[in-house]
């Protein structure tokens, strides 16, 4: 376990697996969100209240899972930077950020069309809204601190320290719809307890969700590897990878 | 099949602003991200090999270095 964990701060022994497991998830990716997607749109049935507009609960879902997730990966990646100093973990990190930032906005957006239709409203400072919002300033904080500094090292602590600090927001804004009297209805997956809605609506979003955290595996992989190289260019490994791909 | 036709899987039920809008930007979300992450890739082993270049330029036959090619194909970027 020791040795495997060793190996996984090497840059050199990621680049090579990454490699290797890339293509799967990009594959898998690939084949769930087109599938989910095609589920979604066309062939689930239509909500019996809100009619087709439910159909934006296929995107908005996955898309504030990821945000979260990517949120908690941004602080177990900046504890582990802080206290192990593993560049690897950093170098994920400053590649995920973005892509959470998007997914936020994505949650946001969609849900903001989808309230329109809904609730008669495209906002409203409710508990989840917030905190959903929160969520995208903290992104923006911590894309904005790596470049906020002359020197890489003190970018990297800064930018973990948010995250770590930040993630607090995160099961604020799981337990928003139960803690506060809110307009959001409550979550759509449990873990315990049945669905909350029939099959044929609810295994689509599932496809969907899994297609996204694949989608999110892939993107990483492939962008840490990018990282690797811009950090790592005088490196001699990466000196003869470049000579190679001639 | 939720819908009968073409036309009516388009309107969404009156709903087709609210949808697909939401719908496009996740579209266009995700592809720009694998677009810009293939372009970062490729853009890094450009900037790579120019250096390897011009070092092996500078250090001459001291070095005893071989320059790079400078004419070839689509990388193998998925080495």
């Amino acid at each position: 376990m020791w040795a495997f964990l060793n190996k996984l701060r090497s840059p050199k022994w990621f680049y090579t697996i990454s490699a290797r497991l890339q293509p799967w998830f990009w594959a898998a990716a690939l084949i769930l969100i087109v599938t989910g997607s095609v589920w979604g749109l066309a062939f689930a049935p239509a909500d019996y209240q809100q009619g087709n507009s439910f159909r934006i609960i296929y995107v908005h879902v996955p898309a504030a899972f990821l945000a979260q997730s990517i949120f908690v990966s941004l602080a177990v990646t900046g504890l582990v930077f802080m206290v192990w100093k593993i560049k690897i973990a950093d170098m994920a990190a400053t590649v995920m950020a973005p892509l959470g930032a998007a997914m936020t906005f994505v949650a946001l957006f969609s849900g903001a069309v989808w309230g329109v239709p809904t609730w008669g409203t495209w906002w409203m400072w409710d508990a989840r809204l917030t905190s959903m919002l929160i969520l995208l300033f903290l992104y923006l904080g911590v894309i904005a601190l790596r470049g906020a500094f002359a020197s890489r090292d003190s970018a990297s602590r800064a930018a973990s320290v948010l995250a770590m600090v930040g993630v607090i927001n995160i099961p604020i804004i799981k337990y928003s719809v139960d803690w506060w009297y809110t307009l959001h209805q409550p979550a759509t997956f449990t873990v315990t307890g049945r669905a909350a809605m029939p099959m044929e609506m609810w295994l689509p979003l599932l496809i969907m969700v899994l297609g996204f955290y694949c989608f999110f595996i892939a993107l990483t992989l492939m962008r840490t590897r990018s990282e690797i190289l811009r950090r790592e260019s005088s490196k001699r490994w990466v000196r003869e990878l470049a000579e190679e791909a001639n | 099949m939720a819908f009968d036709t073409f036309q009516e899987f388009l309107a969404m039920g009156g709903h087709a602003r609210y949808v697909w809008s939401a719908w496009g930007l996740t579209a266009v979300l995700l592809l720009g991200a694998v677009l810009h992450a293939r372009f970062e890739r490729r853009q890094l082993m450009r900037q790579l090999k120019r250096r390897l270049r011009r070092e092996a330029h500078q250090a001459g036959h001291a070095g005893g270095a071989q320059p790079i090619p400078t004419s070839r194909g689509r990388s193998t970027n998925e080495a």
